[in-house]
């Protein structure tokens, strides 16, 4: 009977913390199954990081509860729980080598010193660090002193691992190669994991499922393309990523949508609903060709307002012509595939820009 | 470029010219010291024979050690509390309180303190006489406020989630304490150590104030010598002093290099 419940590695039930009288945390509800790795994601203020801190138990949530392995640890302190946290500074002691470092933990529960030098070979060796045991972390590099404090907060092997902002301190270059790094480590441990992040590219990359926070709530959990391919919100949607927005309204199961000529037609994936709603599209779901005959459906005309080379694609600003949406921009991005382009787009050329059913998202609007 | 330099020159020699006459002339034969007639160590020996300032002497470093280890022990809870442990009823009046002594003249603390010692001799029959305790007691008094000044400095500039670290590893807040917080606040507990030795050891408006019979500190004993005309005896023993000084200073400067070598400067690792 108990299967049911333990099968979540952390369950957050209905948890709030007001500071004064603004809510950081404001009645969040989570279920972070054992092994995942589990990203928080958000614009800064948006509560993220009060609420990893309730995890680790360095602030006390006014409101709701917090179970790891279905046990409630809300009453105990930090040094307590089966918790263990990397700090966005790495907040490695200074004055103890990175052996020390690493054998902090494991001293603090009393186990034998042989134990305590095998676990640090071990996990020295899981973030290939051997070599630089006898080091002061001044002595390591922004790279190695990461590596050392996960290994740091991995020796203990705790129930729940937590990351905060993990690539905040590293260079743009060597954040790309940390975040599979960190993952496959982490994954290899099977350890849960819950790291916070502002880098949507981070937690795309890192983690198994994905939650957008904003202002102290909840916006969506899902897996990372859950959350980029079907958005459930406004704010989801321009959060993740970049995506053309139209007004649109569904009566009786009709979609008509004021801000694009022609009819468009949405996928059978979409949910069905009532009411004032948007049409999105990511702007690499949309085709652009030359100028040609506009089709019937999900098709519009515009002229070349502006183009950015970024190298790995071109992203063109398409001003829409007369009629439905004039004026409006839509962002397109063309992919490179040769390098002698066939298709060039000049500044005020006539296009037409045109797209699949299926990528047509429809997001209810919040606010009429 | 060069006038900077013999500016440089003329200040140090304007700071460290009187100090090195008077090195100088505590070799001097001569019982007058303003008279150089020959190189010898007679001073250095009826210095160890005069009971009254070897006595001072040693009274005085009595009282400036305790009051060093006593002025830090209060003077790290008292930057903790402040620091450490958030907002309290009464937070602005404590610190307030604590760094008061910094500005208060040294004459009205003296009084204030010599009043205090005797209404409470009266009343409560502590302390019966003035003496090596009651000293003690002025002195840590205004040397906590010193030394709260730069343990709170070094612990606001600590990166608190060390701290936290340490606890999220298991470690109790005590524990956390001494393991963590201390070790990392050491050069600060160094510095405040010796900068209080350094203020009771010089102090002697305050020492006259709440001293006793038979116990007078050196500053209280130079003092009055001087006014019947100065022995070369006190040249010989502020030489001493001197020496005592640089030898410290060099060992204080020495390990602050050390200690800095891996907390301050980040040095790339090699591979």
């Amino acid at each position: 009977m108990n299967d049911a419940e333990v099968q979540y590695a952390v369950e957050v039930v209905n948890l709030s913390k007001h500071f004064d009288d603004v809510a950081a945390v404001d009645q969040v509800d989570l279920k972070i199954n054992k092994g995942e790795i589990f990203a928080l994601l958000g614009g800064s203020g948006c509560g993220k990081t009060t609420l990893l801190r309730m995890l680790a138990g360095f602030e006390k949530p006014s409101l709701g509860d917090i179970k790891i392995n279905g046990v409630s640890v809300l009453n105990s302190p930090p040094y307590q729980r089966p918790v263990n946290m990397m700090f966005q500074s790495y907040a490695l002691f200074p004055h103890m080598t990175v052996e020390q470092n690493i054998a902090f933990g494991l001293k603090q529960d009393k186990l034998p010193a042989a134990q305590i030098v095998a676990r640090v070979t071990e996990v020295l060796g899981l973030v290939q660090m051997e070599k630089f045991r006898s080091r002061k972390p001044a002595q390591l590099s922004g790279g190695q002193q990461q590596r050392v404090a996960l290994a740091r907060s991995l020796a203990k092997k705790p129930a729940l691992l937590l990351l905060d902002e993990p690539m905040g301190a590293l260079d743009k270059k060597l954040r790309m190669q940390m975040q599979l790094e960190l993952a496959n480590i982490i994954e290899s441990v099977g350890v849960t994991c819950v790291m916070v992040t502002h880098d949507q590219e981070e937690a795309m990359t890192m983690a198994d499922r994905i939650a957008i926070m904003d202002q102290g709530r909840i916006m969506q959990v899902g897996q990372p393309r859950e959350i980029y391919e079907f958005p459930n919100s406004k704010l989801t949607a321009e959060f993740i990523g970049s995506i053309n927005l139209f007004k649109a309204v569904v009566t009786g199961g009709e979609l008509t949508c004021a801000e694009l000529p022609g009819q468009v037609v949405a996928g059978e994936a979409n949910a069905v609903f009532e009411g004032p709603c948007y049409v999105a599209l990511r702007p690499e779901k949309i085709r652009l060709d030359a100028a040609r005959n506009l089709d019937a459906t999900n098709c519009a005309a515009g002229k070349v307002n502006d183009i950015a080379y970024l190298g790995s694609h071109n992203v063109i600003h398409v001003r829409l012509d007369a009629g439905a949406g004039q004026g409006k921009i839509v962002q397109v991005h063309v992919s490179n595939f040769a390098r002698h382009a066939t298709q060039t787009f000049d500044f005020e050329q006539p296009v037409v820009l045109s797209w699949d059913r299926d990528a047509v998202v429809l997001i209810k609007a919040d606010q009429p | 470029m060069k006038i900077t330099r013999y500016l440089l020159l003329a200040g140090l020699v304007f700071l460290y010219f009187p100090l090195l006459v008077l090195v100088i002339y505590s070799f001097n034969e001569s019982r007058l010291v303003t008279i150089w007639t020959e190189f010898s160590v007679k001073w250095y020996l009826e210095l160890l024979e005069d009971r009254q300032l070897m006595d001072a002497f040693f009274l005085s470093l009595q009282i400036a050690c305790s009051t060093a280890f006593m002025s830090v022990l209060l003077g790290t809870i008292a930057a903790y509390v402040l620091v450490k442990l958030g907002r309290f009823p009464g937070q602005t009046l404590f610190s307030s309180m604590i760094i008061a002594p910094l500005v208060m003249p040294e004459v009205i603390t003296g009084l204030s303190l010599l009043l205090l010692f005797v209404g409470l001799g009266n009343w409560l029959g502590w302390p019966a006489s003035r003496g090596a305790m009651t000293i003690w007691i002025a002195h840590v008094t205004f040397s906590v406020a010193f030394v709260t000044i730069v343990i709170t400095s070094r612990l606001r500039e600590m990166d608190s989630s060390l701290e936290e670290a340490a606890m999220d590893l298991g470690a109790t807040p005590l524990k956390v304490f001494f393991v963590i917080t201390l070790p990392l606040i050491s050069p600060a507990l160094i510095s405040g150590w010796l900068l209080a030795f350094t203020l009771s050891l010089d102090d002697l408006v305050i020492a006259s104030f709440v001293s006793g019979p038979g116990s007078s500190t050196l500053p209280m004993v130079i003092y009055s010598s001087v006014r019947l005309g100065v022995s070369p005896k006190i040249n010989a023993l502020a030489t001493i002093f001197v020496g005592l000084i640089l030898v410290g200073s060099f060992v204080f400067w020495w390990s602050m290099q050390r200690w800095a070598r891996y907390s301050a400067a980040k040095t790339p690792g090699q591979q």
